[in-house]
């Protein structure tokens, strides 16, 4: 059954961001992009359009691509979500975040935690990858910059170390 | 002498200081130890982590959230504008608008050629979609647009022209006082086109177009402004923070020391992010107003409207040449816009007809117009695609008229000399004969055509492969650039210098610079950039100058703290200081290499703590011309029903002098070429031109840039390196904008060689092709 909210009324939001529960009071149009970003300071996750279009606010949710300018933050309660900041062990790069860095799958860089985000669910939901199935995977994210080639090879080299793993 | 930098867009209306001369003129590398190699970027952990803090990122202290209400009219006056209701809404610090007291400065524009145009930051005679009306500042930025849509304004909306092509029309809407032709039509000419027509065995006529193209950086054009008493700080998503600061300074009469812009992180430009916009001096107008930091950053849709575009061209092109391939004669002429206030509308869009290949009997003349849009502002490469699109496809067309292969064309016409320049000056090197026989032959071009040739039957799906090269009229860089490097007493290194990393790879070229002097390796190498209160001046990083202009100085900075050292250890070897070299953070004397002390023993530096190399830009050699070249290859496979085109292989050869860093290169090259397969596919700004004149594809749904399955897997790139001792210290020539300069009619050709349709339109959309395709069955 759907809780009904009020536009006016700021409504208590309990999410759970990269592992961690954090307790926030929220305006009911407000975006899980703009309470990730400016309320919880995760600026990985970067705004390009905030209209579903290019893909550099790409987070998982429950382990699977999302445009989080197109999740409202309320829609997010109790829901697993992870941030490119979430790849991170410690102060370790996880291996999509390497292979981008190795690779140099990246020019301008600010589309790149979205494209990162987008490899690493579409590595998450398992099988081989073809070079095919990795462009058309990673057609949800836009890189002005033209880096795709590389980002491919990134790709590629991220699934080769985890399957290795 | 002319001063490289005089009248280039990067620096137009803006005085440059000058550099004082650099001491002993160091040679060109022979051999490199890191210069070359594939290098993975100093702030890539930053880039990939997601802690490099772009201007967008920031969150201030007590900040609000701007935003800008625009005129949703290509051509209307402000009457007045009710502001009341807006500011009494929740969140609401301030609304500005034309009637606020101290709140709209004057706001310049101006053109590669220098014509200027003064209005107002709010100007009430709105001349395109978006010019500014008002803005406000909120507690969040879903109340600040509350507010903007609050906003009662009272338009008197006037008669639009929206098309180039009408703007001269008699009784067109009169944009500007003086008529809607930006200055005189510019005209060129040497020998005598006429007769070089005469002498021709084959001469052809065409006319091309290539729409407009919009920029659309990832990151949005933004800043956060931040007062501090009478003190301005601004972190502005910029290529240049030293434009910026000059031009936020000179719209708010203030000293450039109270202006400090920092740019560390930027998210793409392209171009438009060259210098201060009006939504910097906003930020800072409501940043004042309010007393607190101001985060303004535009809407997507924001940044198709105002902030800037490569300008739609007009362009004919006639051409004559002889059967053995001789060049007689090219005849260009252009009409373009570059939007409703001057903004070089046909800037440089002749220039690779002039001067690309030998030809004694060249005319070109360019009409730059006023529409109601927006102002064009640089894009990738100024002119540079438009006239090669025109250009290249002449020449493709032209070696078919002759029974010619496209590249014994190219190379029979190859000029060592600078034909449009005055008194014929030389390059410095010029690789373009290389660039088409190596990319020929790594691309397997002869072969490659003639499979086709053979194979090409009636089958629904049919292959071309497809040459165009390019020259790119700067890319030399030149002076002004200052850098400073610090040699810390434990041996590690922080260089500082102004210049931004626009995504290219800037900050890692310059550090393999001073680790190839220094032996210092990358990582142990701190950079300080992009920031006015504590780098050094730098022009903004565009028209592929940053790395031939900064890597001289960084060179000559790093080896000033190396002359430094060999000071401090001579007494301690007691050996002459030129008899020293320096290995792996080793003093030795060349002589007696048993005489040797590790950096970080010397009593000297110890004490000092610290010893700083300032390096200067020397100047570009007399009467040379730095230009970069290039020669494309492509391989496309076209659906002869559905019009679709699938590029299969690309190869870019580029001549761009030394290859500093093989990785950053390569990404350089793969960007370029994908942004020009959006001009030759995709791309096209589209106005309702006879409506409404309004923008109807302002997002990226509707305007649509290459995704990942619009490229092939894999561009290959092929760097030709001819010998330039010449250009600069490290020989290194721009690469950024060569790039993407003959990729549009490399598609085209190919796309002609595959179906025998020549498209001279861009963008090659699949409605586009198929009527050609059906229109030239139909011929039969």
């Amino acid at each position: 059954e759907a809780k009904e909210v009020k536009a006016e009324e700021m409504q208590k939001l309990t999410i759970k961001v990269n592992g961690r529960s954090h307790r926030l009071l929220v305006e009911p149009r407000w975006s899980l992009l703009f309470v990730l970003r400016e309320k919880m300071g995760l600026t990985g996750t970067k705004v390009g359009c905030e209209r579903g279009e290019c893909g550099a606010c790409t987070v998982l949710i429950n382990g699977v691509p999302r445009y989080a300018c197109m999740t409202l933050a309320l829609e997010a309660e109790g829901e697993e979500i992870t941030t490119v900041e979430g790849l991170m062990e410690g102060e370790q790069l996880g291996s999509v975040q390497q292979a981008f860095l190795e690779h140099d799958a990246f020019q301008c860089g600010y589309c790149t935690p979205g494209q990162i985000m987008a490899a690493e669910g579409l590595l998450r939901a398992g099988g081989p990858l073809n070079v095919g199935e990795i462009q058309k995977g990673m057609s949800g994210n836009l890189c002005r910059c033209g880096a795709y080639a590389h980002i491919f090879r990134a790709v590629e080299a991220a699934a080769k170390a985890r399957s290795g793993k | 002498m002319k001063k490289e930098s005089e009248g280039m867009y990067y620096t137009q209306g803006l005085t440059v200081p000058e550099t004082p001369k650099p001491g002993d003129s160091l040679k060109p590398w022979k051999q490199t130890n890191v210069i070359g190699k594939r290098v993975p970027r100093v702030d890539g952990y930053e880039r990939v982590s997601g802690t490099a803090v772009y201007p967008s990122d920031l969150v201030l202290p007590r900040m609000l959230y701007g935003a800008i209400l625009r005129c949703p009219h290509p051509h209307a006056m402000v009457k007045g504008a009710d502001i009341r209701k807006a500011e009494r809404m929740p969140g609401v610090h301030a609304v500005i608008c034309g009637s606020t007291t101290g709140a709209n400065p004057s706001w310049k524009y101006s053109t590669f050629t220098r014509i200027e145009f003064a209005t107002r930051i709010f100007e009430p005679h709105c001349r395109y979609e978006g010019e500014p009306v008002a803005a406000v500042a909120a507690e969040t930025p879903y109340q600040a647009w509350d507010a903007v849509r609050a906003i009662q304004v009272d338009y008197e909306v006037l008669p639009f022209v929206a098309d180039e092509e009408k703007a001269l029309a008699p009784g067109a809407p009169r944009i500007h006082e003086k008529g809607n032709q930006l200055g005189e039509t510019v005209r060129y000419s040497r020998g005598d086109v006429q007769k070089g027509l005469n002498e021709a065995d084959v001469a052809i006529e065409m006319n091309f177009n290539t729409a407009c193209e919009l920029h659309t950086p990832m990151e949005p054009h933004g800043c956060v402004a931040d007062w501090d008493g009478s003190s301005l700080t601004i972190w502005e998503s910029t290529q240049g923070v030293y434009p910026v600061q000059n031009g936020v300074a000179q719209a708010l009469g203030l000293p450039l020391s109270k202006v400090r812009v920092i740019g560390r992180y930027m998210g793409g430009g392209f171009g438009s992010k060259l210098r201060a916009g009006k939504y910097t001096v906003i930020a800072a107008l409501l940043a004042r107003v309010t007393a607190r930091p101001v985060k303004l950053v535009l809407s997507r849709e924001e940044t198709y409207l105002a902030t800037g575009n490569r300008p739609p061209a007009h362009m004919k092109l006639k051409a004559g040449v002889k059967k053995d391939g001789t060049l007689t004669a090219l005849d260009f002429s252009c009409l373009a816009s570059g939007g409703a206030y001057p903004a070089g509308g046909t800037a440089a869009v002749d220039w690779v007809v002039r001067d690309l290949y030998l030809c004694p009997n060249v005319r070109s003349e360019m009409t730059d117009v006023y529409i109601n849009a927006g102002p064009a502002r640089p894009m990738r490469a100024p002119g540079h695609p438009q006239g090669a699109w025109a250009l290249e496809q002449m020449m493709d067309a032209l070696a078919e008229k002759i029974g010619a292969d496209p590249i014994d064309l190219r190379l029979k016409n190859i000029p060592a000399f600078s034909q449009a320049r005055q008194d014929d000056p030389a390059y410095t090197s010029t690789g373009l004969r290389e660039c088409l026989v190596e990319g020929a032959k790594a691309f397997g071009w002869k072969e490659a055509r003639e499979k086709i040739g053979n194979e090409n039957s009636k089958s629904s799906v049919r292959r071309g492969v497809g040459v165009a090269a390019g020259l790119w009229m700067a890319g030399g860089g030149g002076p002004p650039s200052t850098v400073l490097v610090k040699l810390f007493s434990d041996g590690s290194v922080n260089l500082n210098m102004g210049a931004s990393d626009i995504g290219t790879g800037t900050k890692t070229v310059m550090a393999m610079v001073v680790s190839e002097e220094l032996g210092i390796r990358p990582e142990m190498i701190q950079i300080e950039n992009a920031d006015t209160g504590t780098t050094q001046y730098a022009t903004a990083s565009g028209g592929s100058k940053t790395v031939p202009t900064e890597a001289p100085a960084v060179r000559a900075a790093a080896v000033e703290v190396r002359r430094q050292l060999f000071e401090l250890a001579s007494p301690e070897l007691k050996a002459d200081p030129s008899s020293l070299a320096l290995m792996g953070g080793e003093i030795s004397s060349k002589e007696d290499p048993s005489k040797k002390i590790k950096i970080t023993e010397i009593a000297g530096l110890k004490r000092a703590g610290v010893i700083v190399g300032v390096g200067y830009r020397g100047p570009n050699p007399q009467n040379r011309v730095v230009n970069p070249f290039a020669a494309q290859f492509c391989e496309v496979e076209v659906n002869m029903k559905t019009g679709e085109v699938k590029i299969l292989r690309f190869l870019a050869a580029q001549d761009s002098g030394r290859v500093m860093n093989r990785l950053t290169y390569d990404s350089q090259v793969i960007g370029g070429v994908t942004m020009g397969i959006g001009l030759a596919l995709t791309e096209a700004r589209i106005l309702d031109r006879n409506t409404t004149g309004k923008l109807v594809n302002k997002n990226w749904h509707d305007y649509k840039v290459p995704t990942a399955l619009d490229v092939p897997a894999e561009i290959t790139s092929l760097p030709i390196e001819p010998e330039d001792n010449e250009a600069n210290t490290t020989g290194s020539k721009g690469l950024g904008e060569p790039v993407t300069i003959p990729t549009a009619a490399a598609v085209a050709n190919a796309v002609r060689h595959a179906t025998g349709v020549r498209v001279v339109d861009t963008p090659m959309s699949p409605a586009v092709l198929c009527k050609l395709i059906s229109e030239k069955g139909k011929e039969g």
